[in-house]
């Protein structure tokens, strides 16, 4: 199916492309973007509410909390990135070696991807954080921790159906070790459908992450992140709305974008590959 | 049907074993001084040393991983630092709680998002159909914890209607402890005031934690209803002269609920994550209300053992779910 025709089909698929379009813009230019520096003090200007000179008002420390927001969009890109890659790479690697040799290895490498899947994720990255000490960094870790047993069980199950094609047989009939047949001729035909469920993940990472920032075991003040500025807010809530409320809007917004270029990317990829 | 569950029941014994191993790991090998993070951050080296020994830390890490799984099969789960309390004892508190939450708002969640995906289904493109799709695109995006704050705000601060957390009204005596969940005891003791408060308490946590369950659950009630409605079977009692209600309630729903109620396993999950966010926001005295102040003061038996805990319920859910569906379905037969 052509983007075209996709777009036709679903409209809200614009929306989605506007705010994919607007995260990439807002991550290159990073604080170039923001009408004020991120992270100047002002403590005669704290917690104003919405005007015209901040659209979103002020935080506690009288910082803008538009140009925070605008900020804090490098970070979320980067955080998802850096979440996603890490957890696909081990995912690729014990999935492959999984679905590949089969027999004890599989039996082994799937029942610790069982124990992992015990928890639901969000709690076993607190406890690991818990462990390693509040930091971006370490929330980071501590979801690809638990991120990765998805994609080694998909992955595994894709090298399971590919590993009988044909080709696979004659690539070691011509004398192929095994590395080459796994990385030149299973894994390429294993990662679309990875990719396709990767890209409908992303919405979920950002905002585990930002759950655990809400908690405060991620980025640390004065980190303009959002779920760590929708957490400080809180205690302003009442009083100051805006303090919570736009960062989280961020987050909502953007989560629901890639959500729905997920879901766009599912239906244009699937149908290729069929 | 008997060599599944033997065989499930295997499994789980030994994903459990993998799971107290995985905890065991956290508390005792990542942290680079698990006597100290044990002693708290103001003790001195002297009482960390004493405490090191006392705990068995200075053990080989073999030994110490038989005594943590001794002390979990006897229910001792170590002191909790921030209540002086063993451990075992504030879950036994702080779970009841947790599960009146996480019940009410499976409940509501099933309650709405099942009529909603059936509906979407059965009026496809009509304006219902485009309105629960909204929600259910919303509801899969929105952070809960976000959600709860807008919650507390619009209908605490502006509105009023509901109150801004705690499981009772204040000054209210909880009614005497059966079950733990208030709503059930009040009932229990015939105790309507209680009761009243209790609900009205209730709402709005569990309304904003069933908000991402209820659109998952409607999505895929959907797409499964969509499904089954093309099927041949249901051609053959519509030209049979079969009402439409009949047909959705007694051909369709039947078959098509199944996916739905595989999903509920895994919304368990969810909710149980959904818990540790807004328990804190609304003061709910639950286990993720406990385990987020523990992770602010370093506790880590606490937090460890509403891990492990969590871990469990959410193990043995997922297999009686999946037991379910075997008995549900049969087609499905599982050796």
């Amino acid at each position: 199916m052509r983007l075209r025709a996709v777009i036709r089909r679903r409209p809200v698929i614009l929306f989605s492309l506007l705010v994919v379009a607007t995260l990439i813009v807002l991550a290159i230019l990073g604080s170039h973007a923001a009408p004020y520096d991120p992270l100047a003090v002002d403590l005669r200007m704290k917690l104003q509410a919405p005007s015209s000179a901040h659209p979103f008002g002020t935080d506690d420390m009288g910082r803008d909390v538009l140009s925070r927001v605008i900020a804090g969009t490098r970070l979320s890109v980067q955080t998802i990135l850096v979440i996603m890659v890490s957890s696909l790479a081990v995912g690729l690697l014990v999935g492959t070696l999984a679905g590949y040799f089969g027999s004890y290895l599989d039996e082994g490498l799937m029942r610790v991807t069982d124990i992992f899947l015990a928890f639901p994720g969000l709690i076993l990255a607190l406890a690991i954080v818990a462990a390693l000490g509040p930091s971006l960094l370490n929330a980071m870790l501590a979801i690809s921790l638990v991120w990765w047993p998805w994609y080694a069980r998909m992955v595994r199950g894709q090298v399971l159906a590919v590993k009988e094609n044909q080709y696979v047989e004659a690539a070691r009939a011509i004398g192929a070790g095994h590395v080459r047949i796994m990385v030149r001729h299973i894994l390429p035909n294993c990662l679309m459908p990875v990719i396709i469920q990767a890209s409908m993940d992303m919405g979920a990472v950002l905002v585990t992450t930002a759950g655990l920032s809400f908690i405060g075991l991620g980025a640390q003040a004065p980190t303009p992140e959002w779920g760590a500025m929708v957490g400080v807010g809180r205690r302003y809530l009442l009083s100051a709305w805006w303090y919570s409320a736009f960062p989280g809007m961020a987050i909502f917004i953007t989560v629901m974008g890639l959500n729905l270029l997920g879901d766009a990317l599912q239906d244009v990829l699937w149908s290729r590959v069929k | 049907m008997r060599t599944y569950l033997l065989r499930r029941l295997a499994l789980l014994a030994l994903v459990l074993v993998g799971v107290s191993l995985l905890t065991f790991t956290i508390s005792h090998v990542i942290p680079a001084d698990p006597a100290r993070q044990a002693a708290g951050p103001r003790a001195s080296d002297k009482q960390v040393q004493a405490l090191r020994h006392k705990l068995g830390l200075d053990r080989p890490l073999p030994e110490q991983y038989v005594n943590y799984m001794a002390g979990l099969l006897r229910g001792d789960f170590g002191y909790s630092l921030t209540s002086r309390r063993p451990v075992a004892e504030d879950l036994k508190d702080h779970f009841p709680a947790t599960i009146e939450l996480a019940l009410a708002a499976m409940l509501l969640s099933l309650i709405v998002g099942i009529p909603l995906g059936v509906a979407s289904a059965v009026y496809k493109d009509s304006f219902l159909d485009h309105a629960g799709r909204v929600v259910c695109i919303a509801g899969v995006a929105l952070p809960i914890f976000w959600l709860a704050l807008i919650f507390q705000l619009v209908f605490y601060r502006w509105l009023n209607i509901f109150p801004s957390g705690m499981r009772i009204a204040t000054g209210m005596m909880p009614p005497p402890a059966v079950t733990g969940l208030y709503t059930v005891d009040s009932v229990l003791a015939r105790n309507w005031p209680a009761l009243a408060s209790s609900l009205w308490h209730l709402a709005m946590p569990a309304i904003v934690l069933a908000f991402a369950s209820l659109a998952w659950i409607a999505r895929v009630t959907r797409t499964s209803v969509l499904e089954t409605l093309g099927h041949d079977y249901v051609r053959t009692a519509r030209s049979k002269g079969l009402t439409e209600r009949s047909v959705v309630y007694r051909h369709v729903l039947r078959n098509a609920l199944i996916p739905t109620v595989t999903l509920i396993g895994l919304q368990v999950g969810a909710l149980l994550a959904g818990v540790f966010l807004i328990e804190i926001i609304y003061s709910w005295p639950g286990i993720g209300f406990y385990t987020v102040n523990a992770v602010m003061a370093l506790d880590f038996n606490a937090i460890m053992s509403t891990t492990l805990l969590v871990a469990v319920v959410y193990t043995l859910v997922n297999l009686v779910v999946d037991v379910i569906y075997v008995a549900l379905d049969p087609r499905i037969t599982y050796t």
